[in-house]
Protein backbone atom coordinates (compact mmCIF):
# COMPACT_ATOMS: atom_id res chain seq x y z
CA UNK A 1 0.00 0.00 0.00
CA UNK A 2 1.13 3.18 -1.01
CA UNK A 3 0.69 5.69 1.59
CA UNK A 4 0.87 9.70 -0.05
CA UNK A 5 -0.95 11.92 3.06
CA UNK A 6 0.74 12.24 6.15
CA UNK A 7 -1.68 13.10 9.07
CA UNK A 8 1.03 13.34 11.65
CA UNK A 9 3.74 15.30 9.64
CA UNK A 10 7.47 15.32 10.89
CA UNK A 11 8.18 17.32 13.48
CA UNK A 12 8.67 16.25 17.01
CA UNK A 13 5.66 14.67 18.02
CA UNK A 14 5.58 13.04 14.73
CA UNK A 15 9.26 11.56 15.66
CA UNK A 16 7.86 10.54 18.99
CA UNK A 17 4.87 8.71 17.75
CA UNK A 18 6.51 6.67 14.85
CA UNK A 19 9.66 5.89 17.84
CA UNK A 20 6.54 4.32 20.23
CA UNK A 21 5.06 2.45 17.16
CA UNK A 22 8.78 0.93 16.66
CA UNK A 23 8.79 -0.36 20.09
CA UNK A 24 5.48 -1.66 20.06
CA UNK A 25 6.41 -3.20 16.62
CA UNK A 26 9.45 -4.93 18.53
CA UNK A 27 7.11 -6.04 21.17
CA UNK A 28 4.77 -8.00 18.77
CA UNK A 29 7.72 -9.67 16.91
CA UNK A 30 9.54 -10.73 20.24
CA UNK A 31 7.50 -14.19 20.38
CA UNK A 32 7.54 -15.05 17.18
CA UNK A 33 11.85 -13.95 17.40
CA UNK A 34 11.63 -15.93 20.57
CA UNK A 35 10.68 -19.16 19.04
CA UNK A 36 12.57 -19.38 15.92
CA UNK A 37 15.38 -19.03 18.13
CA UNK A 38 14.42 -21.48 20.62
CA UNK A 39 13.71 -24.22 18.15
CA UNK A 40 17.62 -24.08 16.95
CA UNK A 41 18.88 -24.95 20.63
CA UNK A 42 19.33 -28.96 22.24
CA UNK A 43 16.22 -29.62 24.30
CA UNK A 44 18.40 -30.99 27.37
CA UNK A 45 19.19 -27.19 26.75
CA UNK A 46 16.15 -25.96 27.18
CA UNK A 47 14.54 -28.61 29.96
CA UNK A 48 17.18 -26.45 31.68
CA UNK A 49 16.83 -22.90 30.51
CA UNK A 50 15.08 -21.16 28.10
CA UNK A 51 17.31 -17.33 28.18
CA UNK A 52 20.55 -17.18 26.34
CA UNK A 53 19.17 -18.21 23.23
CA UNK A 54 21.82 -16.40 20.74
CA UNK A 55 24.75 -17.73 22.29
CA UNK A 56 25.63 -21.57 21.43
CA UNK A 57 24.80 -24.99 21.30
CA UNK A 58 22.65 -25.08 18.06
CA UNK A 59 21.27 -27.95 16.93
CA UNK A 60 19.37 -28.57 13.58
CA UNK A 61 17.89 -31.68 15.62
CA UNK A 62 14.38 -30.31 16.31
CA UNK A 63 14.04 -30.27 12.53
CA UNK A 64 15.57 -33.44 11.93
CA UNK A 65 12.84 -34.64 14.44
CA UNK A 66 10.43 -33.37 12.83
CA UNK A 67 11.37 -34.42 9.23
CA UNK A 68 11.47 -37.91 10.44
CA UNK A 69 9.28 -38.96 12.99
CA UNK A 70 5.96 -36.22 12.55
CA UNK A 71 2.95 -36.07 9.97
CA UNK A 72 3.55 -32.80 9.54
CA UNK A 73 5.17 -33.01 5.34
CA UNK A 74 2.05 -34.96 5.07
CA UNK A 75 -0.20 -32.43 6.62
CA UNK A 76 1.46 -29.88 4.52
CA UNK A 77 0.77 -31.49 1.67
CA UNK A 78 -3.09 -31.86 2.60
CA UNK A 79 -3.09 -28.37 3.17
CA UNK A 80 -1.60 -27.83 -0.36
CA UNK A 81 -3.95 -30.00 -1.58
CA UNK A 82 -7.28 -28.53 -0.22
CA UNK A 83 -6.06 -25.28 -0.57
CA UNK A 84 -5.20 -24.95 -4.10
CA UNK A 85 -8.27 -27.40 -4.84
CA UNK A 86 -10.80 -24.80 -3.14
CA UNK A 87 -9.33 -22.19 -5.03
CA UNK A 88 -9.17 -23.39 -8.23
CA UNK A 89 -12.91 -24.08 -7.95
CA UNK A 90 -13.84 -21.27 -6.34
CA UNK A 91 -12.43 -19.18 -8.76
CA UNK A 92 -13.95 -20.72 -11.72
CA UNK A 93 -17.75 -20.93 -9.91
CA UNK A 94 -17.42 -17.24 -9.34
CA UNK A 95 -16.35 -16.34 -12.46
CA UNK A 96 -18.70 -18.05 -14.32
CA UNK A 97 -21.24 -16.92 -11.69
CA UNK A 98 -20.26 -13.16 -11.92
CA UNK A 99 -20.38 -13.33 -15.73
CA UNK A 100 -23.77 -14.70 -16.10
CA UNK A 101 -25.06 -12.25 -13.14
CA UNK A 102 -23.32 -8.80 -14.25
CA UNK A 103 -23.15 -9.66 -18.02
CA UNK A 104 -26.23 -11.33 -19.40
CA UNK A 105 -30.03 -11.97 -18.49
CA UNK A 106 -32.02 -14.77 -18.09
CA UNK A 107 -35.94 -15.38 -16.60
CA UNK A 108 -35.79 -14.35 -12.71
CA UNK A 109 -32.45 -13.34 -12.44
CA UNK A 110 -32.97 -10.44 -10.14
CA UNK A 111 -34.64 -12.63 -7.70
CA UNK A 112 -31.92 -15.55 -8.08
CA UNK A 113 -29.12 -12.91 -7.22
CA UNK A 114 -30.96 -11.58 -3.92
CA UNK A 115 -31.37 -15.09 -3.27
CA UNK A 116 -27.46 -16.05 -3.32
CA UNK A 117 -26.86 -12.51 -1.62
CA UNK A 118 -28.49 -13.55 0.50
CA UNK A 119 -26.09 -16.13 1.83
CA UNK A 120 -23.58 -13.91 2.39
CA UNK A 121 -24.80 -13.40 5.90
CA UNK A 122 -24.84 -17.48 6.90
CA UNK A 123 -22.07 -18.06 8.93
CA UNK A 124 -20.22 -21.00 9.10
CA UNK A 125 -21.29 -22.08 12.38
CA UNK A 126 -24.82 -21.93 11.27
CA UNK A 127 -24.34 -24.60 9.16
CA UNK A 128 -21.18 -27.14 10.00
CA UNK A 129 -23.20 -29.53 12.36
CA UNK A 130 -26.10 -30.51 9.55
CA UNK A 131 -23.35 -30.19 6.73
CA UNK A 132 -21.74 -32.94 9.25
CA UNK A 133 -24.76 -35.03 9.35
CA UNK A 134 -24.91 -34.85 5.45
CA UNK A 135 -21.41 -35.69 5.00
CA UNK A 136 -21.55 -39.43 7.52
CA UNK A 137 -25.22 -39.91 5.84
CA UNK A 138 -22.82 -39.86 2.62
CA UNK A 139 -19.72 -41.39 4.21
CA UNK A 140 -17.55 -39.06 2.60
CA UNK A 141 -15.58 -37.66 5.65
CA UNK A 142 -11.89 -37.95 5.76
CA UNK A 143 -11.80 -37.14 2.20
CA UNK A 144 -10.13 -34.48 0.05
CA UNK A 145 -13.88 -33.79 -1.09
CA UNK A 146 -15.46 -33.26 2.40
CA UNK A 147 -12.52 -30.51 2.92
CA UNK A 148 -12.66 -28.78 -0.13
CA UNK A 149 -16.50 -28.70 -0.95
CA UNK A 150 -18.24 -26.69 1.71
CA UNK A 151 -16.53 -23.54 1.32
CA UNK A 152 -17.70 -23.59 -2.71
CA UNK A 153 -21.06 -22.58 -1.48
CA UNK A 154 -20.22 -19.63 0.23
CA UNK A 155 -21.30 -16.31 -2.24
CA UNK A 156 -18.34 -13.91 -1.39
CA UNK A 157 -16.61 -14.67 -4.44
CA UNK A 158 -19.46 -14.49 -6.99
CA UNK A 159 -20.38 -11.21 -5.10
CA UNK A 160 -17.11 -9.53 -5.74
CA UNK A 161 -16.72 -11.13 -9.63
CA UNK A 162 -19.99 -9.50 -10.42
CA UNK A 163 -19.21 -6.34 -9.01
CA UNK A 164 -15.75 -6.58 -10.94
CA UNK A 165 -17.53 -7.28 -14.06
CA UNK A 166 -20.08 -4.62 -13.86
CA UNK A 167 -17.06 -1.83 -14.01
CA UNK A 168 -15.28 -3.98 -17.19
CA UNK A 169 -16.32 -1.59 -20.37
CA UNK A 170 -19.35 -2.96 -22.87
CA UNK A 171 -18.65 -1.61 -26.17
CA UNK A 172 -15.59 -5.17 -26.56
CA UNK A 173 -18.39 -7.54 -25.72
CA UNK A 174 -20.98 -5.71 -27.91
CA UNK A 175 -18.77 -5.81 -31.11
CA UNK A 176 -18.29 -9.52 -30.51
CA UNK A 177 -21.89 -9.91 -29.93
CA UNK A 178 -22.44 -8.64 -33.44
CA UNK A 179 -20.25 -10.57 -35.06
CA UNK A 180 -22.03 -14.06 -33.64
CA UNK A 181 -19.59 -14.27 -31.21
CA UNK A 182 -21.15 -17.05 -28.33
CA UNK A 183 -21.58 -15.87 -25.08
CA UNK A 184 -18.98 -18.50 -23.44
CA UNK A 185 -16.61 -17.68 -26.70
CA UNK A 186 -16.78 -13.91 -25.50
CA UNK A 187 -16.44 -14.93 -21.51
CA UNK A 188 -13.14 -17.22 -22.33
CA UNK A 189 -11.48 -14.78 -25.22
CA UNK A 190 -12.94 -11.00 -23.63
CA UNK A 191 -13.75 -11.13 -20.23
CA UNK A 192 -11.69 -13.25 -18.41
CA UNK A 193 -8.44 -12.21 -19.23
CA UNK A 194 -9.18 -8.85 -18.38
CA UNK A 195 -10.68 -9.88 -14.96
CA UNK A 196 -6.88 -11.00 -13.80
CA UNK A 197 -6.98 -8.81 -11.11
CA UNK A 198 -9.98 -10.05 -9.64
CA UNK A 199 -9.22 -13.33 -10.13
CA UNK A 200 -5.86 -12.81 -7.85
CA UNK A 201 -7.76 -11.31 -5.47
CA UNK A 202 -10.19 -13.53 -4.92
CA UNK A 203 -7.80 -16.59 -5.14
CA UNK A 204 -5.16 -14.76 -1.94
CA UNK A 205 -8.20 -14.64 -0.19
CA UNK A 206 -9.76 -18.38 -0.61
CA UNK A 207 -6.20 -19.54 -0.31
CA UNK A 208 -5.87 -18.19 2.92
CA UNK A 209 -9.20 -18.51 4.44
CA UNK A 210 -8.67 -22.56 3.30
CA UNK A 211 -5.08 -22.76 4.53
CA UNK A 212 -6.28 -21.26 7.90
CA UNK A 213 -9.84 -22.75 8.14
CA UNK A 214 -10.38 -24.81 11.18
CA UNK A 215 -13.72 -25.43 12.50
CA UNK A 216 -14.69 -27.58 9.23
CA UNK A 217 -11.45 -29.60 8.86
CA UNK A 218 -11.83 -30.01 12.84
CA UNK A 219 -15.08 -32.17 12.44
CA UNK A 220 -14.58 -33.57 9.03
CA UNK A 221 -11.34 -34.93 8.63
CA UNK A 222 -10.86 -37.12 12.12
CA UNK A 223 -7.93 -39.69 10.56
CA UNK A 224 -4.65 -38.19 11.61
CA UNK A 225 -3.37 -38.78 7.80
CA UNK A 226 -6.16 -36.48 6.47
CA UNK A 227 -5.58 -33.68 9.15
CA UNK A 228 -4.93 -30.13 7.38
CA UNK A 229 -2.04 -28.41 8.49
CA UNK A 230 -3.88 -26.05 11.08
CA UNK A 231 -5.81 -29.40 12.16
CA UNK A 232 -2.65 -31.00 12.94
CA UNK A 233 -0.80 -28.80 14.58
CA UNK A 234 -3.99 -28.34 16.95
CA UNK A 235 -3.70 -32.07 17.36
CA UNK A 236 -0.08 -32.18 18.57
CA UNK A 237 -1.11 -29.35 21.59
CA UNK A 238 -4.00 -31.09 22.72
CA UNK A 239 -1.07 -33.42 24.08
CA UNK A 240 1.03 -30.14 24.85
CA UNK A 241 1.99 -31.75 28.24
CA UNK A 242 3.22 -35.15 27.52
CA UNK A 243 4.95 -33.83 24.07
CA UNK A 244 8.86 -34.93 23.61
CA UNK A 245 10.64 -31.77 24.26
CA UNK A 246 9.62 -27.85 23.66
CA UNK A 247 12.29 -27.42 21.38
CA UNK A 248 10.60 -30.22 18.93
CA UNK A 249 7.17 -28.18 19.38
CA UNK A 250 9.00 -24.86 18.45
CA UNK A 251 10.26 -26.62 15.56
CA UNK A 252 6.77 -27.39 14.34
CA UNK A 253 5.63 -24.14 15.07
CA UNK A 254 8.20 -22.47 13.19
CA UNK A 255 7.84 -25.46 10.02
CA UNK A 256 3.82 -24.69 10.02
CA UNK A 257 3.97 -20.77 10.32
CA UNK A 258 6.78 -20.58 7.52
CA UNK A 259 5.17 -22.01 4.20
CA UNK A 260 1.96 -19.23 4.80
CA UNK A 261 3.93 -16.47 6.19
CA UNK A 262 6.43 -16.58 2.70
CA UNK A 263 3.30 -16.50 0.85
CA UNK A 264 2.20 -13.18 2.52
CA UNK A 265 6.00 -11.84 1.72
CA UNK A 266 5.31 -12.43 -1.87
CA UNK A 267 1.91 -11.48 -2.20
CA UNK A 268 1.53 -8.94 0.48
CA UNK A 269 0.04 -6.02 -1.80
CA UNK A 270 -2.31 -8.76 -3.01
CA UNK A 271 -3.14 -9.74 0.45
CA UNK A 272 -3.71 -6.83 1.73
CA UNK A 273 -6.17 -5.69 -0.92
CA UNK A 274 -8.18 -8.75 -0.59
CA UNK A 275 -8.23 -8.62 3.30
CA UNK A 276 -9.79 -4.63 3.07
CA UNK A 277 -12.09 -5.48 0.15
CA UNK A 278 -10.35 -3.67 -2.77
CA UNK A 279 -8.59 -5.05 -5.99
CA UNK A 280 -5.65 -4.05 -6.94
CA UNK A 281 -5.95 -2.90 -10.54
CA UNK B 1 -5.59 -12.83 9.18
CA UNK B 2 -8.22 -12.65 10.44
CA UNK B 3 -8.36 -13.15 7.06
CA UNK B 4 -8.72 -16.45 9.15
CA UNK B 5 -12.42 -17.04 10.09
CA UNK B 6 -12.92 -13.56 8.51
CA UNK B 7 -16.87 -13.88 7.05
CA UNK B 8 -17.10 -13.20 3.50
CA UNK B 9 -19.48 -10.34 4.66
CA UNK B 10 -17.06 -8.51 6.44
CA UNK B 11 -14.94 -8.35 3.51
CA UNK B 12 -17.91 -7.55 0.82
CA UNK B 13 -18.47 -4.44 3.04
CA UNK B 14 -15.69 -2.10 2.02
CA UNK B 15 -15.49 -2.95 -1.68
CA UNK B 16 -13.88 0.08 -3.72
CA UNK B 17 -16.30 -0.55 -6.87
CA UNK B 18 -19.21 0.97 -5.95
CA UNK B 19 -22.29 -1.76 -6.16
CA UNK B 20 -24.96 -0.71 -8.67
CA UNK B 21 -28.17 -1.84 -6.75
CA UNK B 22 -29.44 -5.15 -7.85
CA UNK B 23 -32.28 -3.65 -9.94
CA UNK B 24 -29.90 -1.93 -12.50
CA UNK B 25 -28.18 -5.29 -13.30
CA UNK B 26 -26.84 -4.23 -16.96
CA UNK B 27 -28.10 -5.90 -19.84
CA UNK B 28 -26.89 -6.19 -23.19
CA UNK B 29 -30.00 -5.33 -25.95
CA UNK B 30 -28.09 -8.53 -27.74
CA UNK B 31 -29.04 -9.71 -31.11
CA UNK B 32 -30.38 -13.35 -30.84
CA UNK B 33 -29.84 -13.36 -26.97
CA UNK B 34 -30.76 -17.06 -25.68
CA UNK B 35 -32.12 -15.94 -22.68
CA UNK B 36 -32.65 -19.13 -20.82
CA UNK B 37 -29.14 -20.64 -22.15
CA UNK B 38 -27.86 -17.84 -20.26
CA UNK B 39 -28.57 -19.14 -16.87
CA UNK B 40 -26.18 -21.80 -17.56
CA UNK B 41 -23.64 -19.22 -16.54
CA UNK B 42 -24.52 -19.48 -12.55
CA UNK B 43 -25.99 -23.20 -12.94
CA UNK B 44 -23.09 -24.74 -11.30
CA UNK B 45 -22.70 -22.69 -8.59
CA UNK B 46 -26.19 -22.60 -7.84
CA UNK B 47 -25.80 -26.38 -7.14
CA UNK B 48 -23.30 -25.88 -5.28
CA UNK B 49 -25.19 -23.14 -3.31
CA UNK B 50 -28.37 -24.99 -2.73
CA UNK B 51 -26.67 -28.21 -1.97
CA UNK B 52 -24.32 -27.32 0.40
CA UNK B 53 -25.35 -23.92 1.90
CA UNK B 54 -29.36 -23.63 1.66
CA UNK B 55 -30.46 -27.23 2.29
CA UNK B 56 -27.79 -27.41 5.54
CA UNK B 57 -29.28 -24.56 6.77
CA UNK B 58 -32.77 -25.46 6.17
CA UNK B 59 -31.83 -29.09 7.78
CA UNK B 60 -30.27 -26.95 11.12
CA UNK B 61 -33.42 -25.35 11.35
CA UNK B 62 -35.04 -28.95 11.37
CA UNK B 63 -32.78 -30.42 13.59
CA UNK B 64 -32.99 -27.87 15.99
CA UNK B 65 -36.15 -28.71 16.66
CA UNK B 66 -35.27 -32.91 17.58
CA UNK B 67 -34.44 -34.65 20.48
CA UNK B 68 -31.22 -35.95 17.91
CA UNK B 69 -28.79 -37.98 20.52
CA UNK B 70 -25.91 -39.77 17.98
CA UNK B 71 -25.27 -42.05 21.12
CA UNK B 72 -28.11 -42.85 22.49
CA UNK B 73 -28.98 -43.34 18.59
CA UNK B 74 -32.94 -41.76 18.94
CA UNK B 75 -34.47 -39.25 17.45
CA UNK B 76 -37.93 -37.37 17.97
CA UNK B 77 -39.64 -34.36 17.48
CA UNK B 78 -39.33 -31.54 20.14
CA UNK B 79 -40.98 -28.19 19.09
CA UNK B 80 -39.20 -25.47 20.81
CA UNK B 81 -37.78 -28.07 23.96
CA UNK B 82 -34.41 -27.52 22.94
CA UNK B 83 -34.33 -24.27 23.14
CA UNK B 84 -36.35 -23.50 26.34
CA UNK B 85 -33.29 -25.57 27.78
CA UNK B 86 -30.89 -23.56 26.57
CA UNK B 87 -32.02 -20.73 28.38
CA UNK B 88 -31.93 -22.71 31.59
CA UNK B 89 -28.82 -24.06 31.12
CA UNK B 90 -26.51 -21.90 32.92
CA UNK B 91 -23.20 -23.42 31.13
CA UNK B 92 -24.73 -22.09 27.74
CA UNK B 93 -25.80 -18.80 29.60
CA UNK B 94 -22.08 -18.37 30.82
CA UNK B 95 -20.69 -18.87 27.30
CA UNK B 96 -23.18 -15.96 25.60
CA UNK B 97 -22.06 -14.09 28.54
CA UNK B 98 -18.56 -14.95 28.31
CA UNK B 99 -18.42 -14.17 24.73
CA UNK B 100 -20.07 -10.94 24.89
CA UNK B 101 -17.67 -10.16 27.75
CA UNK B 102 -15.06 -10.83 25.05
CA UNK B 103 -16.65 -8.39 22.56
CA UNK B 104 -17.03 -5.94 24.80
CA UNK B 105 -12.87 -6.60 25.91
CA UNK B 106 -11.65 -6.19 22.30
CA UNK B 107 -13.82 -4.33 20.07
CA UNK B 108 -12.49 -1.40 21.36
CA UNK B 109 -9.08 -1.98 21.51
CA UNK B 110 -9.10 -2.93 17.37
CA UNK B 111 -10.61 0.41 16.62
CA UNK B 112 -8.53 2.79 19.23
CA UNK B 113 -4.81 0.62 18.70
CA UNK B 114 -6.33 0.13 14.64
CA UNK B 115 -6.56 3.68 14.49
CA UNK B 116 -3.30 4.67 16.06
CA UNK B 117 -1.43 2.77 13.95
CA UNK B 118 -2.86 3.61 10.86
CA UNK B 119 -2.49 7.19 11.78
CA UNK B 120 1.29 6.81 12.27
CA UNK B 121 1.80 4.34 9.49
CA UNK B 122 -0.18 6.23 6.92
CA UNK B 123 3.11 7.67 5.51
CA UNK B 124 5.59 6.80 2.75
CA UNK B 125 8.81 5.32 3.36
CA UNK B 126 10.19 1.51 3.83
CA UNK B 127 10.17 2.03 7.63
CA UNK B 128 6.11 2.59 7.41
CA UNK B 129 6.07 0.08 4.94
CA UNK B 130 8.17 -2.61 7.43
CA UNK B 131 5.88 -1.58 9.99
CA UNK B 132 2.85 -2.25 8.78
CA UNK B 133 4.23 -5.68 7.61
CA UNK B 134 5.03 -6.52 11.00
CA UNK B 135 1.35 -5.67 12.58
CA UNK B 136 0.04 -7.25 9.30
CA UNK B 137 2.05 -10.05 9.35
CA UNK B 138 0.02 -12.17 12.67
CA UNK B 139 -2.63 -11.91 10.41
CA UNK B 140 -1.81 -14.66 8.16
CA UNK B 141 -0.95 -17.21 10.58
CA UNK B 142 -3.71 -19.91 11.20
CA UNK B 143 -5.34 -19.89 14.73
CA UNK B 144 -3.35 -23.31 16.11
CA UNK B 145 0.18 -22.03 14.76
CA UNK B 146 -1.06 -18.76 17.22
CA UNK B 147 -2.04 -20.57 19.48
CA UNK B 148 1.08 -22.96 19.91
CA UNK B 149 3.88 -19.78 19.89
CA UNK B 150 1.61 -18.39 22.88
CA UNK B 151 1.76 -21.77 25.27
CA UNK B 152 5.40 -22.12 24.89
CA UNK B 153 5.27 -18.01 25.42
CA UNK B 154 3.27 -18.45 28.67
CA UNK B 155 5.17 -21.74 29.97
CA UNK B 156 5.22 -21.38 33.54
CA UNK B 157 8.41 -22.12 34.17
CA UNK B 158 10.63 -21.64 31.04
CA UNK B 159 8.42 -19.68 28.78
CA UNK B 160 9.48 -16.06 27.50
CA UNK B 161 7.53 -14.27 30.20
CA UNK B 162 8.52 -16.38 32.83
CA UNK B 163 12.16 -15.62 31.88
CA UNK B 164 10.95 -11.82 31.71
CA UNK B 165 8.72 -11.95 35.42
CA UNK B 166 11.19 -13.69 36.91
CA UNK B 167 13.58 -10.80 35.63
CA UNK B 168 12.02 -8.28 37.46
CA UNK B 169 11.67 -10.66 40.67
CA UNK B 170 8.41 -11.68 40.30
CA UNK B 171 6.92 -14.99 41.62
CA UNK B 172 6.03 -17.66 38.96
CA UNK B 173 2.37 -17.02 37.87
CA UNK B 174 0.08 -19.05 35.15
CA UNK B 175 -1.97 -16.35 33.91
CA UNK B 176 -4.47 -18.66 32.09
CA UNK B 177 -5.35 -20.70 35.03
CA UNK B 178 -6.60 -17.55 37.28
CA UNK B 179 -10.44 -16.97 36.89
CA UNK B 180 -11.50 -13.71 35.80
CA UNK B 181 -7.86 -13.45 33.96
CA UNK B 182 -7.94 -16.29 31.62
CA UNK B 183 -10.02 -14.93 28.82
CA UNK B 184 -8.39 -11.39 29.38
CA UNK B 185 -5.26 -13.30 28.23
CA UNK B 186 -7.34 -14.61 25.03
CA UNK B 187 -8.35 -10.97 24.03
CA UNK B 188 -4.91 -9.83 24.10
CA UNK B 189 -3.52 -12.41 21.75
CA UNK B 190 -6.59 -12.27 19.82
CA UNK B 191 -5.27 -8.63 19.42
CA UNK B 192 -1.77 -9.42 18.87
CA UNK B 193 -2.80 -11.80 15.98
CA UNK B 194 -5.43 -9.93 14.39
CA UNK B 195 -5.01 -6.18 14.69
CA UNK B 196 -3.79 -5.98 11.54
CA UNK B 197 -7.09 -6.10 9.79
CA UNK B 198 -8.32 -2.74 11.68
CA UNK B 199 -5.33 -1.12 10.86
CA UNK B 200 -5.37 -1.58 6.76
CA UNK B 201 -8.88 -0.47 6.96
CA UNK B 202 -8.33 2.53 8.62
CA UNK B 203 -5.19 3.34 6.28
CA UNK B 204 -7.74 2.73 3.27
CA UNK B 205 -10.18 4.76 4.97
CA UNK B 206 -7.06 7.70 5.53
CA UNK B 207 -6.01 7.62 2.00
CA UNK B 208 -9.84 8.92 0.57
CA UNK B 209 -9.78 11.52 2.69
CA UNK B 210 -9.72 14.81 0.01
CA UNK B 211 -6.10 16.20 0.29
CA UNK B 212 -7.87 19.76 0.00
CA UNK B 213 -9.24 18.95 3.19
CA UNK B 214 -6.10 19.21 5.15
CA UNK B 215 -4.93 21.89 2.54
CA UNK B 216 -7.67 24.49 3.70
CA UNK B 217 -7.06 23.59 7.13
CA UNK B 218 -3.15 24.02 6.33
CA UNK B 219 -4.18 27.79 5.51
CA UNK B 220 -6.28 28.24 8.33
CA UNK B 221 -2.82 27.46 10.48
CA UNK B 222 -5.32 24.60 12.68
CA UNK B 223 -3.14 22.62 14.99
CA UNK B 224 -2.44 18.62 14.32
CA UNK B 225 -4.55 17.59 16.76
CA UNK B 226 -7.49 20.41 15.82
CA UNK B 227 -7.19 19.05 12.19
CA UNK B 228 -7.48 15.41 13.44
CA UNK B 229 -10.51 16.22 15.82
CA UNK B 230 -12.23 18.62 13.02
CA UNK B 231 -11.60 16.39 9.59
CA UNK B 232 -9.63 13.28 9.98
CA UNK B 233 -12.17 11.79 12.66
CA UNK B 234 -15.38 13.13 10.98
CA UNK B 235 -13.83 11.78 7.73
CA UNK B 236 -13.41 8.51 9.06
CA UNK B 237 -17.14 7.76 10.60
CA UNK B 238 -17.90 5.35 8.59
CA UNK B 239 -14.83 3.12 8.88
CA UNK B 240 -15.01 3.31 12.56
CA UNK B 241 -18.41 2.03 12.54
CA UNK B 242 -17.76 -0.37 9.81
CA UNK B 243 -14.53 -1.60 12.03
CA UNK B 244 -16.65 -1.81 15.07
CA UNK B 245 -19.18 -4.15 13.11
CA UNK B 246 -16.96 -6.16 11.74
CA UNK B 247 -14.86 -6.75 14.63
CA UNK B 248 -18.11 -7.51 16.55
CA UNK B 249 -19.09 -10.20 14.03
CA UNK B 250 -15.43 -12.00 13.95
CA UNK B 251 -15.26 -11.92 17.49
CA UNK B 252 -18.18 -13.71 18.18
CA UNK B 253 -16.77 -16.58 16.60
CA UNK B 254 -13.91 -16.77 19.22
CA UNK B 255 -13.38 -20.69 19.21
CA UNK B 256 -9.83 -21.71 18.40
CA UNK B 257 -7.68 -19.70 20.76
CA UNK B 258 -10.04 -20.88 23.52
CA UNK B 259 -10.01 -24.47 22.98
CA UNK B 260 -6.38 -24.44 22.67
CA UNK B 261 -5.09 -21.83 25.28
CA UNK B 262 -8.22 -22.48 28.15
CA UNK B 263 -10.06 -25.20 27.50
CA UNK B 264 -12.87 -22.75 28.46
CA UNK B 265 -11.92 -22.57 32.12
CA UNK B 266 -10.89 -22.58 34.57
CA UNK B 267 -14.29 -23.41 36.32
CA UNK B 268 -16.35 -22.42 32.53
CA UNK B 269 -15.07 -18.40 33.06
CA UNK B 270 -13.82 -17.94 29.17
CA UNK B 271 -16.01 -21.07 27.02
CA UNK B 272 -17.46 -19.29 24.20
CA UNK B 273 -20.53 -20.20 22.51
CA UNK B 274 -18.84 -21.82 19.64
CA UNK B 275 -17.17 -24.05 21.93
CA UNK B 276 -20.27 -25.08 23.45
CA UNK B 277 -22.22 -25.99 20.35
CA UNK B 278 -18.78 -27.84 19.02
CA UNK B 279 -19.01 -29.79 22.34
CA UNK B 280 -22.66 -30.36 22.48
CA UNK B 281 -22.38 -31.68 18.85
CA UNK B 282 -19.30 -33.24 18.52
CA UNK B 283 -18.37 -34.47 21.82
CA UNK B 284 -21.23 -35.12 23.41
CA UNK B 285 -23.37 -35.85 20.27
CA UNK B 286 -26.57 -34.09 21.20
CA UNK B 287 -27.18 -32.91 17.46
CA UNK B 288 -30.32 -31.25 18.05
CA UNK B 289 -28.98 -29.72 20.93
CA UNK B 290 -26.09 -28.70 19.16
CA UNK B 291 -27.93 -27.44 16.22
CA UNK B 292 -30.33 -25.11 18.41
CA UNK B 293 -27.47 -23.22 19.92
CA UNK B 294 -26.02 -22.73 16.53
CA UNK B 295 -29.08 -21.11 15.69
CA UNK B 296 -29.09 -18.68 18.55
CA UNK B 297 -25.61 -17.77 18.07
CA UNK B 298 -26.16 -17.34 14.19
CA UNK B 299 -29.28 -15.25 15.33
CA UNK B 300 -26.86 -13.01 17.70
CA UNK B 301 -24.36 -12.70 14.76
CA UNK B 302 -27.21 -11.79 12.00
CA UNK B 303 -28.43 -8.50 14.03
CA UNK B 304 -24.57 -7.52 13.23
CA UNK B 305 -24.22 -8.64 9.75
CA UNK B 306 -27.49 -6.83 8.86
CA UNK B 307 -26.27 -3.39 10.42
CA UNK B 308 -22.82 -4.31 8.71
CA UNK B 309 -24.49 -4.68 5.59
CA UNK B 310 -26.64 -1.47 6.50
CA UNK B 311 -23.58 0.49 6.77
CA UNK B 312 -21.73 -0.67 3.36
CA UNK B 313 -25.25 0.25 1.76
CA UNK B 314 -24.44 3.95 2.82
CA UNK B 315 -20.94 3.44 1.40
CA UNK B 316 -21.88 2.34 -1.43
CA UNK B 317 -24.59 5.21 -1.90
CA UNK B 318 -22.35 8.00 -1.37
CA UNK B 319 -19.62 9.16 -3.57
Amino acid sequence: MTATRRPISGGLAGRLAVLAVVLLAVMWMTPLLWIFAASFKPNDVLMVRTDGLLSPPFTLRNYQNLIGTSQLLRWLANSAIVSLGQTALVLALSSLAGYGFARTSFPGKRWVFGFVLAGLAVPEQATFIPLHRLFAGLALHNSYTALILPRLAAPFGVYLMTQYFKAIPRELEEAALLDNASRLKIFLRIVLPMSLPAQATLGIFSFLTAWNDYLWPLVSATRPDMYTLTVGLGSIQTVFAQSEGIGYLMAQAVFAGLPIFIVYLFFQKHIVAAVSGTTVG
Amino acid sequence: MTVPALPPTAVAAPAARPAHAVQRLTELPAPGEQRWANGLFVAPFLVIYLLLLVVPLVYGWWLSLRHADLLAGTSRFAGLDNYIELWRDSIFLGAVRNTGVFVVMTTPVFVILGLALALALNRPGLLAAALRAIFFGASVLSVTVVTLVWRLVMMPDRGLFANLWRGLGGEPVQPLSIEGLSLAVVAAVTVWWTIGLPMMLFLAGLQQIPRELYEAAALDSAGRWRTFVAITLPSLKRTVALVIVIEVVLQFQLFGQVWFLTLGGPNNSSRPIVQFVYEKGFREWQVGYAAASAQVLFTLMLVGILLQMWIARRREVSP
